[in-house]
């Protein structure tokens, strides 16, 4: 049996997973958009528990990119140093001074390695009408979600997405699993 | 060969070969037509951590030694090669900053630095005797070797060798250094290659940008003001705008000296007043912590200089334990500091009868570079403009458009180059201290020429300089910025405790074009045939009207130079050892833009070079 509360890796793979079936299977899709918005489905799709071997297999997603990225972060804005420390130690001022170097350095890190542009070009709190079919992966309806598309309502977050992905390219069989080495000054 | 390969070159590449940085530009010749240029930025794929291959615009200029132990197998692996054993660009910087007696920076600083061998293996300067040094030719030479091999692993189809290549060096270059960066750039495979000037390439990236606009922003009779402040060194250039037949042309009529002084001092400069107000404090700054000190305050300068609202930016001393936040030092930079250090001290306002304290270029003694003993760089703009006051004297349509008693070059439109300027308050302040100057003399303020791109103007210039020598373009004029001379010691008996006389032949007058021969001085010098012969060689930016065979008996101690001594071996061949030949010393300018020299027998056919380069192989 499955967990009832996916991991965040297993919701990336259910959700790239469904987005394809979305576009491939309509009969699919109109039970995720029933499911989307609360109601219950139609009659005849429910009674198939036996159809439930079809999901698709969860994958596992390679952790190359997720320790290439926390590399670049420790190295560029000593993220792991920062998040392992006890911060509650410490005065505000202080956290503050660090937090701003580890800003500039994730910052530095997310605009060398990503370009990421909003989802929605309009400015949050201005309204705006989702057509039927919206794409629901990138658009996150919230609060009173009852009725059918056209829906209105207004944007809370402008929500990002990465356009390009630009890691940097690895030689040979460098261990990624070191995301900082141990210095010693000789 | 180079005549039909040069037909075929489908790409000219500009190199911008910084003191700090390099950067690779190209236009594509075959799609570019008249000013329709097709022009790109090569990314240069580096190691900015082990194993990890990035590929940023700029390639910074360092490299980086290290230990055989120090990293694991494959961890310096380029896309194009698993064969070095040495690092180039971002990662050399970064491990370099811990490990400094590994690292090799500014070597070209050390190129054009006459009190060293250049070929001799001497950076680090201050390494361990383990340690295989190189020399500040190799470390040019590898920084190009990884343009090249960049180049080659983005364009297969279009070899690098095959390609038109303009290398920049500073205006302020002398011969020796010319050639020397000429010689680095042919062992690194650059088969067409060309030097052009780097405050010249700056135009030439403003001329490109402009699209042809520039004919309408800039006048015949404008004396255009280059000021490139890089990231090791500043270098100036005056271009006059003429019109000859109803077209513009560009002379570039004067050269700045040599002066070590950049970006990074500046910074540095900065870093160093924090450590001094820590060290008050009681903290120790280590020689570790100043990088990341001099890392924070370029930040926090750039803040203070863009925002005049912020009076005081937070700097943090990242510890190098894991503990960030309990072990790193806190200070801040505050606009009185940055105004004390930065403006005052680096942009401090000057009469144009100031000059730089003490001499930019040290004695031949000194161990490390010789950077510049006064950091003003407004007084040293202020000595250039001064010594250039004759500088259009003998130009066409330049006659009376200096008023009688100006007592400097009065420019009338700048543009300034380096990331230095990136700093709008800078950049005011620059042109502020000269138009003080103009309108002390009543002459009309010196406007800006504006949308330079102030990281890779240089490399673009030189890209597309490659391109309009093809004759699709204008192209600025000048040639040699000096004339050079060497001396000849006047038979006089000795006397004590006094250095006898010298007089100062001329050679090569100012403004030879590339390519082009001078004449040959009828004064004749014996030499003895396999023995070495020095001379001493003077170089002048200011004695325009010199000829070859002028002979000067006595000058302004600021009218010529003394530059390295030069050398010269006769060999022996098919004469006796110790024979006296009488021989005239004959210049000439090659295509790529360095100065040569030859002594030719007065009878036989034999040209022997003479080196400028006097140092290499000599026994100091």
């Amino acid at each position: 049996m499955e967990p009832d509360h996916p991991s965040f890796f297993s919701r990336i793979a259910i959700a790239c997973g469904s987005f394809l079936r979305i576009l491939g299977n309509a009969d699919f899709a109109g039970r995720v958009r029933a499911l989307r918005c609360g109601t219950q489905p139609g009659a005849a799709p429910e009674v198939e528990p036996a159809s439930k071997p079809s999901a698709p297999p969860l994958r596992e997603a390679a952790p190359d990119g997720a320790l290439q990225l926390l590399g670049l972060l420790q190295r560029e804005a000593r993220f792991i140093d920062f998040i392992q420390e006890d911060v509650a130690a410490y005065p505000d001022a202080d956290v503050g001074a660090a937090a701003r170097l580890v800003h500039e350095g994730c910052r530095k890190v997310l605009s060398e390695n990503f370009s990421i542009a909003p989802i929605r070009e309009e400015t949050e709190g201005s309204t705006l009408t989702l057509a039927e079919g919206f794409d629901a992966a990138a658009i996150r309806i919230t609060g009173n979600v009852v009725g059918q598309p056209p829906f209105r309502g207004s944007i809370t977050h402008r929500g990002w997405r990465v356009v390009e992905t630009r890691l940097p390219k690895l030689a040979g069989s460098h261990d990624l699993r070191i995301v900082a080495p141990a210095e010693v000054e000789l | 060969m180079s005549e039909s390969s040069m037909n075929e070159a489908r790409f000219s590449i500009g190199i911008d070969l910084g003191t700090t940085h390099c950067a690779l530009s190209w236009v594509d010749i075959g799609s570019s037509d008249g000013e329709q240029v097709v022009l790109g930025v090569l990314p240069i794929p580096q190691l900015t951590a082990p194993a990890s291959v990035e590929a940023p615009g700029l390639l910074p200029s360092f490299i980086y030694l290290p230990h055989p132990s120090e990293l694991a197998p494959g961890e310096l692996g380029l896309p194009w090669t698993a064969e070095q054993d040495y690092a180039v660009g971002e990662m050399a910087r970064s491990r370099g900053a811990a490990t400094p007696i590994r690292l090799v920076s500014s070597a070209k600083s050390w190129l054009c630095h006459a009190g060293v061998d250049r070929r001799a293996a001497i950076l680090p300067n201050d390494a361990p005797p383990e340690v295989a040094r190189v020399s500040p030719l190799e470390a040019s030479r590898r920084y190009l070797a990884h343009l090249r091999a960049a180049w080659d692993h983005a364009h297969p189809e279009a070899p690098f060798v095959e390609q038109q290549v303009v290398v920049t060096i500073p205006a302020s270059f002398d011969p020796a250094a010319r050639e020397l960066t000429a010689e680095a750039a042919k062992s690194a495979g650059c088969e067409q290659m060309i030097l052009l000037e780097e405050p010249q390439a700056a135009l030439y990236s403003w001329i490109h940008k402009s699209a042809g606009g520039w004919r309408k922003q800039v006048h015949p009779g404008e004396i255009i003001l280059v000021v490139d402040v890089g990231g090791g060194t500043s270098d100036f250039s005056l271009i006059a705008v003429l019109e000859r037949g109803g077209v513009l042309e560009l002379h570039r009529v004067a050269v700045g000296e040599h002066i070590l002084l950049g970006g990074d001092n500046m910074d540095l400069a900065l870093a160093f007043s924090v450590a001094s107000k820590l060290g008050s404090q009681g903290i120790k700054v280590e020689p570790w912590q100043l990088r990341a000190l001099t890392h924070s305050c370029r930040s926090a300068k750039e803040t203070l200089l863009n925002d005049p609202a912020v009076n005081e930016v937070p700097l943090l001393i990242a510890s190098r334990g894991a503990r960030l936040i309990g072990g790193s030092v806190r200070s801040e930079l505050t606009r009185a500091e940055l105004t004390t250090t930065l403006l005052d001290g680096f942009f401090p306002p000057a009469a144009i009868a100031d000059r730089p304290q003490g001499r930019g270029r040290g004695a031949l003694t000194q161990l490390g570079l010789p950077y510049a003993q006064d950091a003003a760089v407004t007084r040293h703009l202020a000595a250039f403009l001064a010594r250039q006051v004759a500088a259009t004297a003998d130009l066409e349509g330049f006659s009376g458009a200096l008023p009688d008693g100006a007592s400097f070059l009065h420019p009338t439109a700048v543009l300034f180059n380096g990331g230095v300027f990136k700093s709008e308050l800078l950049a005011e302040r620059m042109l502020t201290a000269i138009n003080s100057w103009l309108t002390a003399e009543d002459a009309p303020a010196a406007r800006r020429l504006e949308g330079a791109d102030l990281d890779l103007a240089v490399a673009r210039g030189g890209a597309y300089y490659g391109y309009v020598r093809r004759g699709q373009g204008v192209r600025i004029r000048g040639g040699t910025a000096r004339s050079y001379y060497v001396a000849i010691e006047s038979v006089m008996p000795a006397v004590p405790g006094m250095q006898p006389p010298v007089q100062a032949l001329c050679l090569a007058p100012f403004g030879m074009e590339e390519g082009s021969d001078a004449a040959l001085p009828a004064q004749e010098f014996g030499l003895v045939v396999g023995e070495q012969v020095r001379f001493r060689f003077f170089g002048s930016s200011v004695r325009r009207q010199d000829q070859v065979g002028t002979l000067l008996d006595d000058w302004q101690p600021d009218e010529l130079q003394e530059l390295d001594e030069i050398q010269t071996t006769l060999p022996s061949e098919g004469r006796a050892a110790g024979e006296v030949v009488r021989v005239r010393l004959h210049a000439r300018v090659t295509e790529a833009g360095t100065l040569e020299l030859e002594a030719l027998p007065h009878d036989g056919p034999e040209r022997w070079k003479v080196e400028f380069d006097a140092r290499g192989g000599a026994a100091d």
